[in-house]
């Protein structure tokens, strides 16, 4: 939760920059909501997780052993995470993006990216 | 008889099955499998007077791990090495079946070192996949890899035995189990043409090369082209590590053993949620622990096999 937090804050100074050059250029342009993964007992949790474009993952290792998240098409690979350690990957690109822990390859998830624009363009 | 008598007994016989199922798993498979092997303390490995080779095998000492389930693992090697040293007859080699350390760092793989040398003992190592955490298994490979092929795989002889070190931690495929690949399975083929079939072998890895419960990971994907190679031999003795517990199976002239931990234990398959580091009451860790004696007589199919506790 820290860096969701932190995240908010650079997003909310960025944003009083953009307010001052265009205000609603900055709201329309606001960044997807972040999303987290726990990795818990062996298991990603949630196992798959749908999010928009532009949205920030975090993988938090919860378990006593170390894990990592390797994309399965080599998109995104984290070093090994020890109890407590988090990875984060932005996904820009709309798709099913597989992946797995390459210490203990029977741990596998996805992350489902949808096109952002659908919402934006609404406005 | 009062009803609290009988409720303390129900307590007391139910904590002794609870111990008996966990403590009990290898010696269940054992008279299973009936295999010629005693699993027991110090003083019956003295009562086996070898005569033939003996070895040693350590497993899965996670050096640098610090959880509820054992703060000190390097503490625990420590007496592993000291049980290693009080032995009444002194082992002609260690073998190390992986997970050296818990992390793959250089501090972790330099107090293993310190630790383990203490036995003044060659030492034959295999890595476990906390060995080669690092993107190119430099730090495994710099240390221990000297004269292997690949990731670390080798074979030498030692008393008409021929020893085969196989690495199965590399290169997992996402969903899959351990590893061996082509090119190990390829070398191995080479390694054993033109062995005579009663050349005993031994063949150690880190993950089991036979299916304990793949649901946890616990097997080798490619492991039966292995085996397939190693049919025609008479004895074959197959030593891993990786589940942090005792577990053995006799298939045809292929006995299959794991070894406990130095460090911590784990549960039995399907036992628990998942197959995580497991706690168990402070005086009981040292009994989950241990190291196991292997003995090899000319002559005798099967090598004997003695697990040792760190502690009763």
């Amino acid at each position: 939760m820290r860096t969701i937090k932190s995240r908010s804050r650079v997003a909310t100074a960025f944003g009083v920059v953009l307010l001052v050059a265009a205000a609603t250029f900055a709201a329309r342009s606001a960044p997807a909501t972040d999303a987290e993964v726990d990795i818990d007992q062996f298991t990603f949790l949630p196992q798959r997780i749908t999010v928009k474009a532009g949205t920030t993952v975090t993988w938090i290792n919860e378990d006593d052993v170390p894990h990592t998240i390797v994309s399965s098409s080599k998109v995104f690979k984290s070093k090994a995470l020890d109890t407590a350690d988090k990875f984060s990957f932005t996904f820009t690109t709309p798709g099913t993006y597989d992946y797995f822990c390459s210490v203990h390859p029977h741990m596998t998830g996805a992350v489902v990216v949808e096109a952002a624009s659908g919402s934006n363009a609404a406005q | 008889m009062t009803s609290d008598h009988h409720d303390e007994r129900g307590v007391s016989r139910r904590k002794v099955l609870e111990c008996m199922t966990w403590a009990g798993t290898g010696v269940l498979w054992t008279v299973a499998g009936g295999v010629p092997s005693s699993m027991g303390i110090i003083d019956e490995a003295r009562a086996v007077a070898p005569s033939g080779l003996t070895f040693l095998q350590i497993s899965d000492s996670h050096v640098g791990f610090d959880k509820p389930a054992n703060p000190n693992a390097l503490g625990t090697l420590e007496e592993a090495l000291n049980k290693i040293n009080a032995l009444p007859v002194k082992p002609s080699f260690i073998i190390h079946t992986g997970d050296i350390t818990h992390l793959s760092k250089p501090s972790e793989f330099d107090d293993a070192d310190r630790v383990i040398s203490q036995a003044r003992l060659d030492v034959h190592y295999v890595p476990g996949e906390h060995d080669v955490l690092d993107e190119d298994v430099k730090l495994y490979r710099d240390r221990y890899g000297r004269g292997t092929k690949g990731a670390g795989w080798y074979s030498f002889d030692a008393d008409g035995v021929h020893f085969v070190g196989l690495v199965n931690v590399v290169d997992l495929k996402a969903g899959g189990l351990g590893n061996l690949g082509n090119e190990q399975l390829e070398w191995l083929e080479g390694d054993l043409k033109g062995r005579p079939a009663s050349t005993p072998i031994v063949v150690f890895a880190h993950i089991p090369l036979w299916s304990v419960y793949p649901a946890w990971g616990w097997g080798t994907e490619d492991a039966a082209r292995a085996l397939d190679y190693l049919k025609r031999f008479g004895s074959v003795t197959v030593l891993n590590g990786h589940i942090h517990q005792i577990m053995q199976k006799v298939e045809g002239n292929v006995t299959f053993h794991t070894a406990r931990s130095t460090a911590f234990p784990q549960p039995a398959p399907g036992a628990a949620p998942s197959p995580g580091p497991m706690k168990v009451a402070d005086d009981k860790l040292r009994s989950v622990l241990g190291i196991t004696d292997v003995t090899f007589k000319r002559g005798q199919q099967r090598l004997a096999i003695i697990d040792q506790p760190l502690q009763r």
